[in-house]
């Protein structure tokens, strides 16, 4: 752990690992790491080495826990022991709880689940290494593997945090900034700029809070367009995939609608639909949407079927991971300190 | 059952009107009463509306942090007691429980309300260590902001038990500042301050904020499966600190 630097900003404006006060760290992503998961993503942000992995939509148990009108979404933060510098007992812990629970809730507001009632979605994300901002790098993480898995959303989801040093508002703190910034301020945004996540520690004014705020959005920007590009690399240039004729994608549409959409959602869903479906070419397991229509109740279970057929003229795009790790290394001297000032909040 | 209600609220929000008649930006009544725990050294009984919450401060000596030695120790617990609601069960706090507590302890921690370097008996050996457990009485909704002023109006009250352990004179809780939580709850578009029980449960989203003397904020946090646009984290915002403003003049002002 490093003592605390006497400024974080140099004369020339720049930030101690050598950043603009509104540059972003370097993010690598690869999509569909973990084979046996529905959808997975590892991502590095700075120093953040983050793995989520996502079951689902399937079968929840116990069957009390069931929603009947939509799929119930669990969120797992959690950092391995080893991921900071003094080790951190495993198992969930107040901050990883609290965590957990916040980034469900970043989700809640563009996952359709309304589509799977009965269903739970997983999702699991793990701190490999932690070097701030590991909140904020999983949903971003979460939201590629959600996307990966083929789960219908309304948007994805970008997170990004805004700090405060030396009086300056700064974006993506890195461990030093977060150890001894006056504020940390992370969002999490939909591609409209809705809020989905906001928590904030430390200390603002209210015109630092508006100024963070659009300085989130336009992070949570870069991001959503880093975010698109790998899921571009993956699915979109996939030569093993058949183009989708105009007429298919149509009753592609059809088939993740359900029939009694009210009126006015019609639109917002059109625009998801047109998401849903870039994602559902990425579900290779038609296979595994066979077996769910086995346990789905009988009233849903059109829907279901219709879906699944929809799956298979999709075709089935190869899991080949795509390496989308950028070789120019990251700042591997960079020292990781811990999280203990977080981890320490009771 | 929620359906109804929430077409219910809705519809009253439409008519800019609330369940229990209140304005939107109209906090229920407040009673606070401090020192009502003999036995603890800091205590305050709040009654937000009909929810009751009870703050407990204990103090006893302890070892410091390795990475601030010099500094006292906060510890914030807060326990949904099953007598409060049909809804509470016993057994270890569940994520809302363990939220409530966090944002709590964060808007003291960050604002840096108490001077934790007073609080340093010997550096690196031994410090004070503040126990603030919150207990919930009765749940009629926002729990999280009655935490919040209780929790500050019993560390007003709080003295230093130092003679009592042979540590030199007591003293009175260095405080500094008195940051203080208001939640705001998005309804249809619609926010309202202080959410009752009803409101809370229907409600998309909640923003908890929390405010200091000098206007500025030490703490924020959204709660729900909503969004809120940014005009309306900026509008809660500004809600949130007036209140807190109003609140903080009316009822810290004399303790």
């Amino acid at each position: 752990m490093s003592d605390k630097p006497e400024k974080f900003i140099d004369e020339n404006g720049l930030r101690l690992d050598g950043r603009q006060i509104n540059e972003i760290r370097q993010m690598k992503i690869k999509i569909g790491v973990i084979s046996r998961a529905d959808g997975s993503c590892y991502l590095e942000w700075g120093n953040n080495k983050i793995l989520v992995a996502v079951y689902g939509p399937r079968e929840l148990h116990p069957r009390r826990l069931q929603k009947a009108d939509s799929a119930l979404i669990r969120y797992r933060y959690n950092m391995a022991a080893f991921s900071v510098e003094d080790r951190i007992r495993p198992g969930p812990n107040r901050r990883s709880i609290e965590i957990s629970k916040v980034s469900r809730e970043a989700f809640e507001p563009v996952v359709m689940t309304h589509l799977y009632p009965g269903a739970v979605i997983d999702v699991f994300a793990e701190v490999l290494q932690a070097d701030a901002g590991t909140r904020t790098a999983a949903i971003n993480a979460a939201s590629i593997a959600l996307a990966d898995a083929g789960i219908p959303m309304k948007s994805l989801v970008s997170s990004c945090a805004v700090g405060k040093v030396d009086g300056q508002l700064v974006l993506d703190l890195n461990k030093a900034e977060d150890n001894y910034g006056d504020a940390d301020l992370p969002v999490a945004m939909t591609q409209d700029g809705e809020i989905t996540l906001l928590q904030m520690d430390g200390n603002l004014t209210q015109e630092e809070f508006k100024k963070a705020l659009e300085m989130c959005k336009e992070g949570c920007r870069q991001i959503m367009e880093i975010q698109k590009e790998a899921l571009r690399s993956k699915f979109a240039d996939d030569q093993l995939a058949i183009e989708v004729p105009d007429e298919m994608v149509e009753s592609i549409d059809i088939a993740v609608t359900l029939e009694d959409v009210v009126e006015e959602e019609r639109e917002t869903e059109v625009e998801a639909e047109a998401s849903a479906e870039e994602i559902t070419k990425s579900d290779a397991e038609a296979g595994s949407e066979d077996a769910e229509i086995e346990d789905a109740e009988d009233e849903y279970s059109v829907e279901d079927l219709e879906e699944a057929d929809a799956d298979e003229e999709i075709l089935e795009v190869e899991e080949e991971p795509v390496d989308l790790i950028d070789e120019e290394a990251g700042n591997e001297d960079e020292k990781v300190a811990t999280e203990g000032s977080e981890t320490r909040e009771q | 059952m929620s359906v109804l209600k929430k077409d219910y609220i809705y519809n009253l929000m439409l008519k800019g009107k609330r369940v229990d008649g209140r304005a939107f930006d109209q906090v229920r009544d407040i009673t606070l009463e401090t020192r009502v725990i003999d036995k603890a050294e800091g205590s305050a009984w709040v009654k937000y509306g009909e929810t009751e919450v009870l703050v407990g401060v204990k103090v006893q000596a302890g070892a410091p942090y390795p990475d601030s030695a010099g500094e006292g120790v906060i510890i914030t617990s807060l326990e949904l007691n099953p007598l409060a609601s049909p809804e509470f069960e016993a057994g270890p706090p569940k994520e809302g429980a363990i939220e409530m507590a966090r944002v709590t302890d964060r808007g003291i921690r960050e604002s840096g309300a108490i001077d934790l370097s007073k609080l340093c008996i010997t550096k690196g050996e031994e410090v004070w260590i503040i126990f603030i457990d919150i207990h919930v009485l009765n749940d009629a909704g926002n729990i999280q902001d009655a935490s919040s002023i209780g929790a500050i109006a019993a560390l007003m009250t709080t003295t230093i038990p130092a003679e009592r352990n042979g540590k030199g004179e007591d003293m009175a809780m260095p405080m500094r500042d008195t940051p203080l939580a208001i939640t705001v709850v998005n309804i249809g578009g619609s926010l309202m301050v202080d959410p009752g029980r009803d409101e809370e449960t229907v409600c998309d989203t909640k923003i908890t904020i929390v405010s200091n003397q000098d206007g500025s904020i030490s703490g924020m946090q959204k709660s729900g499966d909503g969004a809120l646009t940014e005009e309306q984290a900026l509008k809660a915002v500004e809600m949130a600190c007036e209140k807190a403003a109003e609140l903080r003049k009316v009822h810290l002002s004399n303790i």
